[in-house]
């Protein structure tokens, strides 16, 4: 059993598909958790959903980074406590520090809005633990600020997931933003947070048509079946 | 006090935006504009009297949160209070 924590800040949109997809898909634990709660006792890992925090106002997830429920974030971090961000989770784990780089506009400057396909890049995280190296897998996207950037060279952080054509191709006209490297998510150095700015909540159950993004929850549960967890 | 803060794209950051208007700009005849870079200006109200501790207040604002160092550069602009 694995407890989940689901982090809704004002604006949060994704929050209850993330909630949704633990419930009644994974079948393991699930708690809110509010933008001002200073404590995060009792999870094991913390989902911070898509949209549009804040209103995205300054930059996308730069006021959300800076509540206090993301500082419980980080300590709970520091400590080996697992973190997804999905999409906005994404820009306020980057604004917070947490995730090395920024997300900037898209190079297009249009919302991309449609099925991505990306490829898997490293399965020795607990986020992909179950998922086969070079896998393709269609998660759809949605966002105007997914254009990833490193905040220095070389890269700090650890690629999880790039932007590729169906056949697992990493070519210029299936990255749709722009992101340095065609990145579609990343892991800090410890490989205990990540972002990604696909929507596996969004493609988790036959009925919603797609299936690809259940893998990455169902990595959570092995990897935490077969390694034990970790000293939180 | 006012205190003017300009928040603009780091050099080598590509700009898409700034590049958008450029075109637009060149699309209504301004051919001589050779590149445009978007910021942003916040007009800051304090209640600081003296110059060299409110434009140190509004460093340290720039870095907790008006500015992101990784993409973003700031500069402030103390304005004198009214006589």
């Amino acid at each position: 059993m694995m407890r989940f924590g689901v982090i809704r800040f004002h604006g949060s949109n994704c929050d209850r598909d993330c909630y949704h997809v633990v419930d009644r898909v994974l079948q393991q634990p699930v708690y809110w958790i509010e933008q001002n709660q200073k404590d995060l006792a009792g999870v094991d890992v913390v989902l911070i959903p898509g949209g549009f925090s804040y209103g995205d106002y300054l930059r996308a997830g730069a006021i959300a980074a800076r509540t206090p429920v993301m500082d419980a974030v980080r300590e709970f971090a520091e400590r080996g406590g697992l973190v997804l961000g999905i999409c906005n989770g994404f820009q306020i784990l980057c604004e917070a520090g947490l995730l090395p780089g920024a997300l900037m506009v898209n190079a297009s400057l249009r919302f991309a809005c449609h099925f991505a396909h990306v490829r898997v890049e490293a399965v020795d995280t607990p986020f992909t633990w179950a998922l086969s190296p070079g896998a393709v897998l269609r998660i759809p996207i949605a966002h105007h600020q997914g254009n990833f950037q490193p905040d220095v060279t070389p890269f700090q952080g650890r690629v999880l997931f790039r932007y590729c054509d169906a056949e697992g191709h990493i070519v210029p006209a299936a990255n749709p933003n722009g992101s340095w490297e065609a990145v579609a998510g990343i892991a800090n150095g410890r490989g205990n947070v990540v972002g990604m700015m696909p929507h596996p909540e969004r493609c988790s159950e036959a009925v919603l048509g797609a299936t690809d993004g259940v893998g990455i929850f169902r990595s959570l549960l092995c990897w935490w079946e077969e390694v034990g967890g970790y000293d939180v | 006090m006012r205190v003017n803060v300009y928040i603009r794209l780091k050099g080598g950051v590509l700009d898409p935006e700034g590049e958008t208007i450029k075109n637009s700009l060149q699309g209504l005849h301004f051919s001589e504009v050779q590149s445009v870079r978007a910021g942003k200006v916040f007009q800051l109200e304090l209640s600081e009297e003296d110059p060299a501790r409110a434009r140190q207040r509004s460093e340290e604002m720039c870095r907790q949160l008006l500015a992101n160092p990784v993409i973003e550069d700031y500069q402030i602009e103390i304005m004198e209070p009214p006589s």
